[in-house]
């Protein structure tokens, strides 16, 4: 019995399917003297980055060809009320000034990660349900607050963590702690969802899934449409806000 | 009776009581979400016009109050599938 697989045993004894809702390695390889996986995390992921990469592709031939003159067509139309609500979105929340440098960058977190949490719908596992990938998303926002910090604040980014020198110790652990947070609430979500219907897919025979699908279906409307787009939205939010912290009161 | 089990059964045993003690964190976003959504829907009946910014607000407020909820279930993640007490044995 392999470590913490007590869980799995009790859900295998009931149902007879084996079943799985963790991070499967496929194909091991050893690189630098390290035993290193692809897991189906990695298929899910370059299954997510290649879809947004043709949809892409396709935004892009359709607005190269747009003619200003005639009304555009309904693919055009989408594409452009996506790229305009980004735009609303982050000048909103980081004021008329900033939002132009970085709504490329939310716009493209909000698309991986709404098209990654809803990849749970395609029968992939949510890449966003590994920590490996949540981590390295909350590290890059974590290097955008500190060097917008250090770009907008100079040396006062360091300062303002000695504001109340009694304070320190909470202010620097409160920073570090940011990048956690942000990357165990998307993370915690999204593998919550997965663990769940993984949990019922594997208790129930398959014929009684068969005839009890509306049940299936409403669960994968909240875990995976529901709780993954607001996450999505709430990631993109926090990094919209932490940024634009730095900012000061005459920019925003 | 109880010389029947072993090391690794008690940890494994105990792993999961505490992965559902560890759950138990669940109550307190789920009162503070609720609190969140109830005064959302009490500053919509207010001014039904600002319920945009109200919705955002709130669900932002309600991520940010689940995170103590999701430590626990992280606890309890790691308890069943990456345990790393049986490595003590």
């Amino acid at each position: 019995m392999g470590p913490g697989s007590v869980f799995r045993t009790v859900i295998q004894a009931s149902s007879g399917d084996e079943i799985t809702f963790g991070v499967d390695g496929l194909i091991k390889y050893e690189l630098f003297g390290q035993e290193l996986w692809i897991t189906n995390t990695h298929i899910s992921l370059l299954l997510v980055v290649l879809t947004l990469t043709i949809l892409a592709l396709f935004a892009n031939r359709a607005i190269k060809k747009a003619d200003p003159n005639e009304v555009p067509g309904t693919f055009l139309n989408i594409i452009e009320y996506l790229v305009e609500t980004v735009d609303n979105l982050t000048r909103n929340n980081m004021g008329d000034k900033h939002f132009a440098k970085f709504s490329n960058y939310i716009g493209t977190l909000f698309a991986f990660l709404l098209v990654a949490n809803l990849s749970g719908l395609f029968g992939l596992r949510p890449p966003t349900a590994d920590y490996g990938v949540t981590l390295g998303l909350a590290l890059i926002t974590f290097v955008m607050i500190h060097y917008n910090g250090f770009k907008y604040e100079k040396a006062g980014h360091v300062t303002k963590l000695f504001q109340p020198v009694l304070l320190t110790p909470i202010n620097i652990i409160g920073e570090l702690a940011t990048p956690m947070s942000m990357s165990l609430r998307l993370f915690g979500n999204i593998l919550s969802g997965t663990v769940m219907m993984g949990l019922l897919y594997g208790l129930l025979p398959k014929l009684l899934q068969f005839f009890i699908w509306p049940i299936f279906g409403g669960l994968h409307v909240y875990f995976d449409v529901f709780s993954g787009a607001i996450q999505s939205y709430v990631f993109c939010m926090l990094t919209m806000v932490f940024i634009s912290q730095c900012f000061g009161e005459e920019d925003a | 009776m109880m010389s029947n089990i072993t090391n690794e059964g008690l940890i494994l045993a105990c792993s999961a009581i505490g992965a559902g003690l560890a759950m138990i964190a669940g109550i307190g976003p789920g009162i503070g979400q609720g609190i969140a959504a109830g005064h959302g829907a009490a500053a919509v009946g207010r001014n039904p016009g600002a319920k945009g910014n109200i919705m955002s607000t709130m669900l932002l407020g309600q991520a940010v109050a689940e995170t103590t909820g999701l430590y626990g279930f992280a606890v309890a993640i790691i308890l069943l599938f990456a345990n790393p007490l049986l490595g003590k044995l």
